[in-house]
């Protein structure tokens, strides 16, 4: 073989290397087209999408407010307010009398409002939490994360609940509460995936060039966590809807007049045995839709993301 | 091993303090007074009630008292509701239902949960490990209080072959709607974990050597991949049994089974905040010893750990 290519492999190579340069991709475009393979994840963010707008933009459809009752329906439910397009009650009405539709954009409103804000208070305390424990070493990692350990191995749900008996039943007290006990997975894997990179290069220059250690895990290490963040974050929300249902369903979560899918699926259970089964059929059907959305999407960004899992 | 035992324990009962400290300084914190009614009661009588319960004392007599009661006497003092039980008294009339109906239900989900994952993984890529991938996946979106309501319309409403509440001193038909309904979701997650650790482990060089050896398959899965495969699941069943004592809130609330998760919603309720720490430590011990026994099991069965 000889040391001299001949020409044409030469001009091959450079055009290969050109079409390398125009075709350069990003971490993130690599990551899309990643996800856009995945026909579950797709169909995920799809059904996504349309619950979304469901929740928000629902309520222009709705024929009646969500807290106006219909006086003449109370005790006749079962015939008089069955599904149907000509009274406007697209999905019947709930035991006193309200719109079920009205009802059920409300409940899905209020069940994503907590999943994600729930999820982003957990995200965003996990992340920082673990990035310093990780990031600090030694014996305040030690000590951080054996706090996280006890933590985790109190019944969550119990405290949660005496927390709500003893401040008060708000929505504000149940977003803190959720929150608050939801951070302990995201500070793990946040602090396992700081320890790699805090041998990186890039943060030893930081280092050396006198970046103080707290502005080194804001600009340099928590950007780096991104990816694994939104993944977490995205397969925690539908976590947090279950947690809030779950509260909701035994009555000590969302109030009266707000609603949620799982005050709704309460509602409708405890109302199943006298015939208006649509009252647990519509709220259960947007509870499911919402959970397998979100899961498959999480999974497909996992799949995308996740160097580890390729 | 002893050492590993014994620093296990040593974090174990920080915890449980914690927790019981923990519960007291909420309880304390929280506004307002048990007796606190719309009719002021006289001061005398107030007085009175709260010598009677301890309240006069200062805070940290009382969380002293308290945490010495819970740990040395196992006595979590009077209900705040009910003059005449104390929470002692709940706790001895629920646990046992709760427990009956939570054991069988761990027990189907470790048992239908492994069999399947185990007989997936087995058959991988037929029509048995679809199924068993189908229903791991259905089954995250069917907590517990969704399965309730569900199987109550099923079985109860539709066939009417089962009776959808009550306990009847936990005759066996009434028992199967409320271990089924706690049991779902744990179960598809247990053999959604075995599934992929047994194909992991039965990719193995071991088992490969096991299979040149000739031995037929059954002794292969029993004999050697069996207990590789069940270091995750094992760990699994921590989170597990939290969440299967914390579902037994919603079963006992779904199906008016009587135990003491019934009696930590009515409290919850009816601001009994006595008879509401006493469960949720009490749920915080079983769950802190629980993990103590995984972890322990766990250092039995996997040799690489050493203590």
């Amino acid at each position: 073989m000889s040391l001299n290519p001949d020409p044409d492999t030469a001009d091959r190579l450079l055009d290969a290397h050109a079409a390398a340069e125009v075709k350069g991709r990003s971490l993130w475009q690599d990551a899309r087209t990643r996800f856009m393979r995945n026909r579950a994840a797709v169909a995920g963010l799809v059904a996504l999408i349309a619950v979304c707008i469901f929740a928000f933009f629902g309520g222009f459809l709705a024929q009646y407010e969500p807290d106006y009752v219909d006086f003449a329906l109370i005790g006749s439910n079962a015939t008089q307010g069955v599904p149907s397009l000509e009274t406007g009650h697209y999905f019947g009405t709930d035991s006193s009398g309200r719109d079920l539709y009205a009802r059920t954009v409300q409940g899905t409103r209020i069940s994503l409002l907590v999943g994600i804000v729930g999820a982003a208070v957990a995200v965003v305390v996990g992340t920082l939490y673990g990035a310093i424990a990780g990031y600090a070493g030694g014996r305040t990692d030690g000590a951080m994360m054996r706090t996280v350990d006890i933590l985790m191995s109190v019944p969550y749900m119990f405290v949660l609940i005496l927390m709500l008996v003893i401040f008060g039943r708000s929505i504000l007290m149940l977003f803190i509460g959720i929150g608050l006990i939801s951070w302990l997975d995201m500070s793990r894997i946040a602090r396992g995936q700081t320890l790699t990179i805090k041998g990186k290069e890039f943060v030893e220059a930081a280092h050396a060039t006198g970046v103080r250690p707290l502005t080194i895990i804001l600009r340099h290490i928590v950007p780096n966590l991104l990816g694994l963040v939104i993944v977490y974050a995205t397969l925690l929300v539908p976590q947090m809807i279950i947690t809030e249902s779950f509260i909701s369903f035994l009555g000590l979560g969302i109030q009266e007049p707000n609603t949620s899918l799982g005050a709704l699926i309460s509602n409708g259970a405890s109302n199943m045995q006298y015939g208006v089964i649509w009252q647990l059929a519509f709220p259960l059907f947007f509870f499911v839709v919402t959970l397998f959305a979100f899961f498959f999407v999480g999974d497909g960004l996992r799949d995308a993301l996740d160097p580890k899992d390729r | 091993m002893l050492n590993y035992v014994l620093r296990r324990v040593a974090v174990a009962i920080p915890t449980l303090l914690l927790l019981i400290v923990i519960s007291f300084a909420l309880m304390y914190a929280a506004p307002g007074g048990p007796f606190n009614s719309e009719r002021p009661l006289p001061a005398q009588v107030m007085a009175n009630i709260e010598a009677r319960y301890g309240l006069d004392q200062p805070y940290w007599k009382q969380m002293f008292d308290y945490v010495w009661n819970v740990v040395v006497h196992f006595d979590f003092g009077p209900s705040f509701q009910y003059r005449d039980r104390t929470v002692n008294d709940v706790i001895a009339q629920g646990f046992p239902v709760t427990l009956t109906y939570g054991f069988w239900s761990f027990i189907v989900a470790l048992v239908v949960g492994v069999s399947l994952g185990a007989a997936a993984a087995i058959r991988h890529n037929s029509w048995l490990d679809y199924l068993a991938v189908g229903i791991s996946i259905g089954a995250q979106v069917l907590p517990n209080f969704v399965m309730a309501p569900i199987l109550v319309l099923v079985f109860t409403l539709w066939l009417g072959w089962l009776p959808g509440g009550g306990w009847q001193g936990g005759q066996i038909e009434y028992v199967i709607l409320p271990v089924i309904a706690l049991s779902t979701s744990y179960m598809a997650s247990i053999a959604r974990i075995t599934r992929s650790s047994m194909l992991e482990v039965l990719n193995a060089g071991f088992i490969r050597t096991a299979r040149a050896k000739g031995l037929p398959t059954s002794r292969i899965i029993l004999r050697h991949a069996l207990k590789p495969t069940m270091l995750p699941v094992l760990s699994y069943l921590g989170p597990a049994f939290v969440g299967m004592i914390t579902g037994s809130v919603i079963i006992d609330v779904f199906f008016s089974t009587g135990g003491i998760g019934q009696f930590f919603v009515n409290s919850a309720f009816n601001r009994d905040y006595s008879v509401i720490m006493g469960i949720t430590i009490l749920v915080g011990v079983l769950t802190v010893l629980f993990n103590l026994v995984v972890d322990l099991l766990y250092a039995w069965i996997d040799p690489k750990i050493r203590y």
